[in-house]
């Protein structure tokens, strides 16, 4: 019994999702085809940003709002590449290429300046996005075109410099998706984005084995224990920042190739907000996150999505509740799941606490 | 024993923190496979010579040590912790280094994991390399069968009893190839009687495979079942070291403490409460305080009105958690008891408006506005507790600061405890420590209190202010009335001061005593010593004489009556 209720209270945030889903699903009279097609597509679109949350986790750094970082990096390798009329699968592999030392750099500032507000790694991170947004925007919509050459005008605006506000991808649009065509059922299965996630997740199972995957371990859960091991904490810390920075970039030309588009000024903004809020949802919490718990997530944040604006418009008539859902959503389970956290961990004080009462429980 | 053949010898060694000395001439050897005992009151010394010898940063950055330390027959100078480690000498802390969410194995090899050979070393280093968790596994098994504990190598550590905890912590230490000596901090504090009992029979196996072991302990008991050879540091200075076989908990506690002081002050005070029946003022039943470092567990005691009550024990123990939680500045539970109604815990503001007040330990932190000046401190409390100087505008709409009233205020008090200032105003952040004290003294006072806590009174401060701030607090007792406890760590002070005094231990209240009682009892429930085993029965007979003796004497004072009976 106690078990069951410690289940019910470790997955509330999973449960409560499915019921939504349960009750959203007949509501909104879509087709079980149609989600099925819609889901096996955003699994191979969003599940690699979402794992790139994972290592800095690991590493007791929360959820990595810094993301948006690799983001940025990823999507000036695709402006590059379509600038360059690189098509197919070989214009993003060179994307992912050019995004690898931007992110490293970028990663390797978030991670130091983390080091700088231990503790509160969550929101340096989101306020070092909107910062570099602003160096982001300096150079997509000034240094683009004056200082660094653009050679196809129909990517500039037409003052001369800066890059247009939508940049079609139209020459690497969905080649992963289909560069190995596979039908199951009448179903599209992208099987070269799903080897990617794969790879990813072999990638992350693997590094958890390793030496630095254990340091990332012990730093996570207490850093003084671990420093004075003699484990350079401060290294550690950046390093998982690093990867999850590189990752994102990658993440972020996984999903703009499967969009077709990319909306210059703000494709990034939300993208750590959403993989975060994707995350959640699937049962991770601040400090405990798998991947596993990223594909759940994926799964049922997006079953929201697309069941929320017809069964809001058929329930109450308005599509536009699906989109303000979406927000709400995402905000709503952030909040949550900082919440949660802050709960356990006053309760698990209450509990040890309990033990102080010279072994007695019946004083009040 | 064979005191020949020493593995490490100190030899002189002093050390000075900032002018104040706090070690000087500390000279012993330890030879393999022998057990020494290293005993003293908190602030003997006993920590900063082993931060000395694993020469810690801090000894480095407040100007090194004096002496020298021979380690195999040949000088070192340890450059830090790790070339200590390097060499063969472990340490287990009193508090738990250990990561909750690993498992027995992965803590002890914590960064020194075996690891799998893989051809990316060569491009990434060996932080690449995939652990090898058979081999971890085996190797933590056979290090912890050579302590001989029943210790699960897969168990996390956050699901482990705390005496686990402690075996892992050991397990560390003797799993390292070189270890010659490991040094224990304490530890069985944390066990209960019967893994302290495995521990200590698995010190003794690490002892006879030649490993040498240094065990600084407050449980007397187990120094002198376990030891082989007992030094014993009071004021920075070893006092003694002798075999620990033949001789007794009372002699080691004695040693610990100071000899008999002859004459007792104590005559020329008269304490208020002396010789009438006061109802309790204060009834403190089953109290348990989380304050971190001081936590108290089960503390019952009462107090009479107009009693001043000494609280006394080692640091860590739990007294300071006492005050602490009864002023609601510490989560606590159980009840408290004001003239007999019970007051609400948690919230500072109650024992303050039911006239009580408190002058913190931490008297920079909680004690003093540093950045204010004297007059400001010291009616501070009053005026938000109890709307003392404050006057009334319009005819009670609005209540103004009356800075006149507080500046004479605390003129008064600058004459009466002679606080060496520059007037009212000057910043109380500029003051000597000494003089702080006396601030917060006034602080207090100022309130009128009907129970007085006074934490760690004469904690840092000079001689003369010493004197000053008790005599003050006997003062204040024989003319209002004003119930005081005091809650120190130096136990002549309370003795001077105190009727009866109460020695904290774990957390519990181990005996309550008269000030008249020897040195050597206060030292025995110091050290938690006092349910002696068989082997010490003749022990227990001369306490209890000896108490008989003290009640039969001091038969005229009701306080000392009470005795132990209390707990």
């Amino acid at each position: 019994m106690k078990r069951l209720r410690l289940f019910f209270i470790e997955n509330a945030v999973v449960i409560l999702f499915v019921i939504l889903i349960s009750i959203a699903i007949p509501a909104s009279g879509l087709p079980g085809k149609f989600l099925l097609q819609e889901i096996l597509t955003r699994l191979g679109r969003s599940s690699f940003l979402v794992i790139a949350l994972l290592l800095p986790i690991m590493a007791g750094m929360g959820l990595n709002f810094g993301m948006v970082l690799g983001a940025m990096a990823g999507q000036i390798g695709l402006i590059f590449v379509m600038d360059w009329k690189i098509v197919g699968i070989p214009g993003l592999l060179l994307a992912m290429l050019i995004s690898l030392p931007i992110s490293i750099l970028l990663g390797w500032l978030c991670g130091s300046i983390m080091n700088r507000a231990k503790g509160r790694e969550m929101v340096t991170g989101f306020i070092l996005g909107f910062f570099m947004n602003g160096v982001y925007m300096m150079f997509a919509l000034y240094a683009m075109g004056s200082l660094i050459p653009v050679m196809n005008p129909e990517l500039l605006l037409s003052r001369g410099y800066g890059i247009r506000n939508v940049v079609d991808l139209a020459s690497v649009r969905q080649t992963l998706e289909t560069f190995i065509p596979l039908k199951v059922a009448g179903l599209n299965i992208p099987v070269l984005s799903y080897l990617f996630i794969a790879a990813v997740s072999a990638f992350i199972v693997w590094f958890r084995k390793t030496k630095f995957g254990q340091d990332m371990r012990a730093v996570g859960q207490n850093r003084a224990v671990a420093g004075a091991a003699g484990i350079a904490v401060d290294r550690t810390r950046i390093i998982a920042v690093i990867i999850s920075t590189v990752l994102a970039g990658f993440g972020q030309i996984i999903f703009l190739q499967n969009l077709g588009t990319i909306n210059t000024t703000n494709s990034h903004e939300q993208i750590g907000l959403f993989s975060i809020a994707t995350l959640l949802i699937g049962g991770a919490s601040v400090t405990e996150a798998s991947i596993c718990n990223a594909l759940i997530g994926v799964i049922l944040f997006h079953l929201l999505f697309l069941v929320a604006p017809m069964a809001g418009k058929n329930l109450i008539g308005s599509a536009m509740l699906g989109e303000y859902f979406r927000q709400f959503v995402s905000y709503g389970v952030i909040a949550l799941a900082l919440v949660l956290y802050e709960w356990k961990r006053v309760a698990q004080d209450e509990n040890s606490r309990a033990r102080l009462r010279g072994g007695r429980t019946d004083v009040p | 024993m064979d005191r020949i053949k020493a593995i490490l010898s100190l030899r002189g060694i002093g050390k000075r923190f900032y002018g104040n000395r706090v070690l000087s001439d500390v000279s012993f050897d330890v030879a393999a496979g022998q057990i020494l005992g290293l005993v003293g009151e908190n602030g003997a010394g006993k920590s900063t010579l082993m931060k000395i010898l694993f020469s810690m940063p801090e000894i480095h950055e407040t100007g090194g040590y004096e002496g020298s330390i021979l380690w195999n027959d040949r000088e070192v100078r340890f450059k830090g912790p790790s070339d200590a480690l390097e060499a063969g000498i472990g340490m287990v802390h009193q508090e738990f280094s250990l990561i909750p969410g690993f498992s027995t194995t992965e803590n002890i090899f914590l960064n020194r994991e075996s690891l799998h050979k893989s051809v990316m070393t060569d491009i990434f280093g060996s932080r690449i390399r995939a652990l090898d968790r058979e081999n971890m596994t085996k190797l933590s098994q056979r290090a912890i069968d050579k302590l001989g504990v029943p210790l699960d190598p897969g168990m996390l550590v956050k699901e482990m009893p705390v005496g686990h905890k402690q075996f892992t912590e050991i397990v560390r230490e003797i799993s390292r190839d070189k270890v010659k000596l490991i040094v224990l901090d304490e530890p069985t504090a944390v066990l209960t009687e019967s893994e302290a009992e495995v521990l200590l029979s698995s010190l003794r196996l690490l002892a006879a495979e030649g490993i040498a072991i240094i065990f600084i302990s407050h449980r007397l008991r187990e120094v002198v079942e376990l030891c082989d050879w007992v030094v014993v540091l009071r004021d920075g200075k070893k006092v003694e070291e002798f075999p620990a076989r033949g001789s007794s908990v009372k002699t080691i506690a004695s040693l610990m403490v100071g000899r008999e002081v002859e004459t007792q002050e104590q005559a020329e005070t008269r304490v208020y409460a002396e010789g009438k029946e006061e109802p309790p003022a204060l009834s403190v039943e089953r109290l348990w305080v989380d304050m971190p470092g001081e936590t108290v567990r089960d503390v019952t005691f009462s107090v009479k009105k107009g009693e001043i009550f000494g609280i006394g024990g080692l640091a860590g123990q739990g007294k300071l958690g006492i005050p602490n939680g009864i002023m609601g500045l510490a989560p606590a539970g159980g009840t408290v008891a004001l003239h007999g109604k019970p007051m609400r815990l948690g919230s500072p503001r109650t024992p303050l408006e039911l006239g009580m007040a408190f002058v913190s330990e931490d008297r920079r932190d909680v004690g003093l506005l540093l950045d204010e000046g004297i007059d400001w401190n010291i009616t501070f409390s009053a005026m938000q507790v109890q709307n003392k100087f404050l006057k009334p505008i319009l005819g009670g709409l609005f209540q103004w600061r009356s800075d006149g009233e507080m500046f004479d205020f605390a003129n008064e008090y600058i004459r009466l405890l002679d606080i060496k200032c520059t007037g009212p105003r000057q910043r109380v952040g500029n003051l000597s420590g000494g003089n702080q004290q006396k601030v917060c003294l006034a602080k207090a006072f100022a309130l009128r209190p009907d129970v007085l806590f006074v934490s760690e009174p004469t904690r840092g401060i000079d001689v003369g202010a010493k004197f000053i701030v008790l005599e003050t607090l006997k003062k204040y007792n024989s003319e209002y009335g004003t119930t005081i406890v005091i809650i120190s760590s130096e136990l002549e002070e309370l003795r001077s001061v105190c009727r009866r005094i109460a020695v904290v231990y774990e957390g519990r209240i181990e005996g309550i005593l008269p000030h008249t009682a020897p040195l050597s009892e206060f030292g025995i429930l110091m050290a938690g010593a006092k349910d002696e085993g068989p082997k010490d029965e003749s022990l227990e007979e001369n306490l209890r004489n000896e108490s008989l003796r003290n009640e039969s004497l001091k038969n005229e004072s009701p306080a000392a009556a009470v005795g132990r009976s209390e707990r």
